[in-house]
């Protein structure tokens, strides 16, 4: 009896069982969309509206164009303007504002003659990640500010014109400035730093992984429960041809929902797709056969679906959500940590996929990643069925 | 020569013997049951000739094949049904017919001659398209049998294949089985059903692993010679257990639904005696005559005295 026949008459009954058991289909096809959605719209490290006070002791034009500067920024939105600095703990303590810039007298004209002066902005650091940007906007818009009035400055200088209040202030022109050095970075890629340009490609292995990994543990360990898999061991049909078919129908579904989120990601998170389609198909297709092998591995250990499950997202779920660089950055984690992630394949297809989707190069950019996934594939497909070798027969 | 062959077969797990020395040969065309209580080791045999578990020693040969030798080649040969009626619930009486078709290879145009016989025979003509999990227990039961014969084989292994089945039902299935043996296929069935037992042409008794005794069902009687067994009805069984079991000619007693049987030690014994020593114990009888041994008291009598 050929292998391909069995194979055939596994995947076709496979096939059958799936389309009559809508629950999984539906788990299978719509839960990977809805985690898209729900993990896109919710997974979002950028922040936006920060309720900001505003304490202008200056009351000057340039503190208005500062002040205008951060609002029209839309990271801030101005909640109100405080007339004492007693009432800056008043609105951070009630949560009114996030954050208070205090601009003190004397800026304006410091502003305009260029010398070196201060604004103090406050942010309420109970949110440490929240206040980190919020700081990082503050102090880019400052700079940016700061560099308009410095130049405007050198302007006046240069072609001697009289600059009104600023003109008691510029004694020291003469002097000659040390020119400053500035960082100017360029965010390629990601130019707006969208988080959700990051993750959607560690939604798209997060959802690959825990789809195909529950669905072929528990659809093998179901045969076990309810007799069939005895039924078959006692057929001519050999593990090979069992598992080729029961696991292809899985492997079809887990690509074509993989691909159906990296298209919905294009459609609603504009999500680029600079590089090769057929890499990316590649790519999820290694990372899925490395998926199926656990499934499988799974599924030689469990005895009860309520086990297997329970495997299932312990293997696959924490490990590609904590250690795969999906929400957490590796070079943050502590070395003892960063060494374990080497053991997460979700970790080497989230970088070929940012490589293919995002940056749009070519293999030679990421092959050790295809070679790191390829190796996972073949130990967890050689682990399994020797496993279920030893148990076949 | 004979279908299956087995010499001093057996299976350890560990320091457990589940199946000890096993030596007997079944023919062609017969149905041979083996009977034992749970756990005796009947299912490990079964799974061994199956080519499923390997012989720790001795052999089996199954159709000709050796099963530790080639146990790929053994399940080409047999069909196998287990009480758990292994089907695919989730799919239609036909699908899991070409399923099974295409598990063994059957071509298009056998697959559809098999498929009219199956459906014939299990009583399932017109139920085609019907879910298997909506199938009752009887229906499901021929199904499996037509799913394990599909292929025609040779040799049929049947693991309690009546469990969970209502009596009518049941007799469908064991006039099935004697037509399929009437063909010349071999039949091998466990169960634990003792009235089931005597459908079979030849039975061993399976006790803790090892053959407790072997025949056809007047042979496996015969063990009982020169021991009448007494039936006695009374108003109280209990007590009549307890009167019968203080009395020297009684071996051991047990209960048969209401009723109590007293074997015992040698023939000769008048029932009329037991009445008036009964009555004496204060127990009504209604009724005390020597009966023909059941199976049953065969079974019982092999267990408690390879217990003691």
């Amino acid at each position: 009896m050929s292998l391909a026949r069995s194979a055939v008459a596994v995947g076709v009954k496979e096939m059958r069982q799936i389309g009559r058991d809508r629950r999984t289909l539906l788990i299978l096809l719509f839960v990977p969309a809805f985690f898209l959605l729900v993990y896109g719209y919710a997974l979002n490290f950028d922040i936006r509206n920060v309720r900001l006070a505003v304490l202008d002791q200056d009351r000057s034009s340039a503190s208005r164009e500062l002040v205008a500067a951060f609002v029209n920024s839309g990271y801030f939105q101005l909640v109100g303007n405080l007339t004492a600095s007693g009432e800056v703990n008043d609105v951070i303590d009630h949560d009114e504002a996030r954050a208070v810039l205090v601009v003190p007298a004397g800026f304006g004209d410091d502003a305009a003659t260029g010398r070196p002066t201060r604004v103090q902005l406050i942010i309420n650091g109970d949110n440490a990640n929240t206040a980190t940007t919020v700081m990082a906007y503050g102090q880019s818009l400052v700079a940016a500010q700061s560099a308009r009035y410095e130049m405007q400055a050198r302007l006046r200088r240069v072609s001697g014109q009289p600059t009104g209040v600023g003109e008691v202030a510029t004694s020291g022109a003469g002097r000659a400035r040390p020119p400053s050095l500035t960082v100017e970075p360029r965010v390629w890629y990601n130019p707006e730093l969208r988080s959700t340009l990051f993750l959607v490609p560690g939604l798209i292995a997060y959802i690959a992984m825990l789809t195909s990994v529950v669905s072929t543990a528990l659809s093998i360990v179901r045969e076990k429960e309810a007799g069939t898999m005895e039924q078959i061991r006692m057929s001519p049909v050999g593990p090979v041809a069992y598992v080729v078919g029961k696991t292809l129908p899985y492997f079809a579904i887990g690509l074509v929902s993989a691909l159906g989120i990296v298209w919905l990601s294009m459609l609603l998170f504009d999500l680029p797709m600079r590089g090769s389609w057929t890499l990316l198909v590649a790519s999820i297709a290694l990372f899925l056969v490395g998926a199926l092998g656990i499934g499988l591995l799974i599924s030689t250990v469990a005895e009860t679906q309520q086990v297997a499950f329970q495997i299932a997202l312990l293997s696959s779920y924490l490990p590609t959500l904590m250690l795969s660089g999906f929400i957490f950055p590796i070079a943050s984690m502590p070395v003892a940590l960063q060494q374990v992630t080497y053991l997460v394949p979700a970790r080497y297809f989230l970088v070929a996929l940012r490589a293919i989707v995002l940056k749009g190069v070519g293999l030679t950019a990421f092959w050790p990643q295809l070679v790191a996934l390829a190796v996972f594939a073949a130990a967890l497909l050689g682990l399994a069925s020797l496993r279920l070798r030893r148990q076949w027969a | 020569m004979n279908a299956i062959e087995v010499r001093q077969l057996t299976r350890r797990f560990g320091d457990f013997t589940a199946v000890d020395d096993l030596s007997f040969s079944v023919g062609r065309g017969e149905i041979f049951g083996f009977l034992g209580s749970n756990g005796a080791g009947k299912s490990t045999t079964i799974r061994m000739l199956c080519g499923l578990l390997r012989p720790s020693s001795g052999t089996a040969v199954v159709g000709g094949v050796d099963v530790g030798a080639d146990p790929e080649g053994v399940k080409r040969r047999i069909g196998y049904m287990s009480q758990r009626f292994s089907l695919y619930e989730a799919l239609t009486v036909d699908q899991n017919i070409t399923f099974f078709g295409g598990v063994y290879g059957l071509g298009r145009e056998r697959l559809e001659a098999r498929r009219a016989f199956v459906l014939e025979m299990a009583g399932l003509r017109g139920r085609e398209k019907t879910l298997t999990r909506t199938l009752s227990a009887g229906w499901r039961q021929r199904l499996a049998l037509g799913c394990a014969i599909l292929h025609e084989p040779p040799i049929v292994f049947l693991d309690e294949p009546t469990g969970g089945v209502d009596p009518l039902s049941r007799r469908r299935f064991w006039l099935l089985i004697d037509q399929l043996a009437d063909e010349g296929i071999t039949i091998l069935v466990t169960t634990h059903y003792l009235d089931e037992a005597e459908h079979c042409h030849r039975i061993a008794v399976i006790d803790a692993g090892r053959l407790a005794a072997m025949g056809t069902v007047a042979e496996l009687k015969q063990l009982l010679a020169g021991r009448p067994i007494v039936e006695v009805r009374a108003g109280e069984p209990v007590a009549a257990m307890r009167a019968l079991e203080a009395m020297p000619e009684v071996e051991k007693t047990s209960m048969f639904g209401t009723t109590v049987h007293a074997v015992l030690r040698a023939a000769g014994a008048a029932p009329g005696h037991l009445v008036g020593r009964l009555q004496e114990a204060g127990v009504a009888v209604s009724s005390c005559e020597v009966v023909e041994p059941s199976l049953e008291d065969v079974f019982l009598d092999l267990v408690e005295r390879s217990a003691s």
